[in-house]
């Protein structure tokens, strides 16, 4: 007995020596791996001039945030933002409603097709998108055309508002259906048994009890459709209905000589995801973990 | 117990009314026709159009080409293999490397090793932000006048082309991809960690296993599942990679992916419906994985 105590306290110290070892190791990347981001900060609160005459590793004279507001200013950041919010709330408000519906009548009815149902879901979600592009955009004009209006989802939120729907609602469907045969199916039974219509068991039992994954899920699709730039590059003509972070490819190129004003512009594009990442950790880091690793 | 569900079952679609029925139709119908008509029949006639011609304007004009697309690619196009070549390399760099760190790293932060809190924070960010503010954050770091130039000692003036020199673009494009990749993995993982019953590994500290055997005898094979879904996410990753590289080289071919490819063929000088046929070839190269994963997640429900 005390042999053994004594080999597991010998054992305990070399393993801490080796923790500390591996711990500094890590500590080393994750320098590393924060170090971009940390210089693209730096460089945004430094002026233009500062750089340019004193070079980029000299001790900066001012440290401010003007590049902020002139990026604001500038690059008309807050219209770009407000194109991103059009697309973004609406676009996972629906692919939430649409997947909890599917997701609902899956998990609490059965029918032959349920399987069918929820692998044409997530397979959907898992297709190359590429082999969607030529169609959708086809699409979209004829839409257009036979209701007299060209631009009724061409150049229009409402368009990239539906693809990303239609891409989306398959994990969300996949994540809550999962989510839902762990929910008693007691609880249904009692609301059939109470008369329940079809509409309120899905309304007033199982919406209430679905909260904590659709929160996981808003948080991560919001984030998901806030970074595309892609659709918008595709489906829409116009460069001042684009959402911010197309806008921010596009200014790119108009500002590529003005690092700094760049630098601050990347920055208050990433804030909203980053500030959403620390204040909603828990939710983020479920939304993506119930939907792949339920194992 | 049979007879039971067999009751409940009946019970269940007996007691449905018109209007539930009506309302369990709507409920099923509305997705799904919207899943159909944006992502399922887009799919199917970009596989019957890259057995055509095509400019992408008037219906008219579409022309039967039997498999010349395909033939085009694979017997004229260098540039196709070139393409998979590049595939091929970004799936073996994420199978051998980018992956298996970012296993390591999770098992490590879920030992609670020092630091680790702020480890996972740091590995976690550049998973949340867009590609866009990504390829902005590496130009700085690369582009003239950016930092690693500056360490290597070259201004503007003199400055070498990282993106431009094929001996270097390669290992560069791997690392900034693995940047993203590694954190997402690790996050994935750790969320398994959590459910490994720890007497498991107490009890392997008591009989004296290093933590190296630990993680290999135990872990591993307690983690099974969830190996089989990250090294299909990863299967699947290496082959859709397209993002970064098109930030960096926009629809050019200077280092070309098969989703390059697609979109080399669908933007630009104009449309051509090789540009299908490349996106059907990377379909086919996905099923295996897809079906992997489907049976993998589905495993019960199959049964």
């Amino acid at each position: 007995m005390s042999t053994t105590i004594v080999q597991n306290k010998e054992y305990r110290n070399k393993q801490r020596i080796k923790d500390n070892f591996i711990s500094a190791f890590i500590g080393f990347f994750a320098i590393v791996w924060i170090f971009p981001i940390l210089w693209t900060v730096w460089t945004s609160l430094r002026p233009y001039n500062d750089i340019i005459s004193n070079g980029v590793f000299s001790w900066p004279r001012h440290l401010n945030l003007d590049n902020y507001f002139t990026a604001f200013r500038k690059m008309g950041l807050t219209h770009y933002f407000l194109n991103t919010l059009y697309v973004t709330i609406p676009a996972v408000g629906l692919t939430l409603f649409l997947g909890s519906l599917i997701a609902f009548v899956v998990s609490r009815y059965s029918f032959r097709f349920n399987l069918s149902l929820l692998l044409l879901f997530t397979a959907g979600n898992m297709l190359p998108i590429v082999l969607t592009y030529i169609p959708v955009f086809w699409l979209y004009i004829k839409i257009g055309d036979l209701f007299g209006n060209r631009s009724l989802l061409y150049n229009n939120y409402l368009g990239i508002i539906l693809v990303h729907v239609a891409f989306q609602v398959g994990f969300a469907t996949f994540v809550l259906s999962s989510y839902m045969k762990t929910v008693p199916k007691e609880i249904s039974e009692s609301a059939i048994i109470d008369g329940a219509s079809v509409f309120r068991h899905y309304w007033n039992v199982m919406l209430p009890l679905l909260r904590p994954p659709l929160a996981a899920l808003g948080v991560l699709m919001s984030c998901w459709i806030y970074n595309d730039f892609f659709w918008a590059l595709i489906l829409m003509s116009e460069d001042s209905k684009r959402p911010v972070t197309s806008a921010l490819r596009q200014l790119q190129g108009q500002y590529i000589t003005d690092f700094n004003l760049l630098a601050a512009g990347a920055s208050i594009v990433a804030a909203p995801t980053v500030i959403l990442f620390f204040v909603l950790r828990k939710q983020f880091v479920s939304g993506l973990t119930l939907g792949s690793t339920k194992g | 117990m049979k007879t039971a569900t067999t009751n409940k079952k009946i019970r269940s679609r007996r007691s449905l009314s018109r209007n539930d029925k009506f309302t369990l139709a709507a409920f099923i119908g509305i997705p799904t026709l919207m899943q159909i008509i944006f992502l399922w029949l887009p799919a199917l006639i970009t596989i019957v159009l890259s057995f055509t011609y095509w400019n992408g304007i008037n219906v008219s004009d579409i022309k039967w080409a039997g498999l010349a697309n395909y033939k085009n690619i694979f017997f004229g196009t260098p540039v196709f293999y070139e393409a998979l070549k590049n595939n091929l390399i970004w799936l073996l760099w994420f199978t051998f490397i980018a992956t298996p760190l970012g296993i390591l790293l999770a098992y490590q932060i879920d030992r609670k090793i020092k630091g680790h809190k702020i480890y996972e924070t740091v590995f976690y960010i550049p998973v949340v932000l867009s590609l866009a503010i990504i390829g902005i954050i590496w130009n700085f770091m690369l582009q003239p006048g950016g930092f690693v130039q500056g360490v290597m000692g070259r201004d503007i003036g003199n400055a070498v082309s990282i993106w431009g020199n094929y001996s270097i673009n390669t290992y560069v494009i791997m690392g900034v991809a693995s940047w993203r990749h590694i954190g997402y993995i690790m996050l994935l993982y750790l969320a398994g960690l959590k459910s490994v019953d720890p007497s498991l590994r107490e009890a392997s500290a008591i009989d004296g296993a290093t933590e190296w055997q630990t993680f290999k005898k135990i872990i591993l094979p307690t983690m099974r599942p969830v190996n089989i879904i990250i090294v299909v996410i990863t299967i699947i990753e290496s082959l859709r990679a397209f993002d970064l590289v098109y930030i960096i080289y926009g629809t050019s071919t200077a280092w070309p992916l098969l989703n390059i490819l697609v979109f080399q063929n669908f933007a630009g000088q104009g449309i051509s419906m090789k540009g299908a046929a490349y996106a059907v070839i990377l379909l086919v190269l996905c099923i295996g994985p897809i079906l992997l994963y489907l049976r993998n997640v589905f495993k019960e429900d199959l049964k």
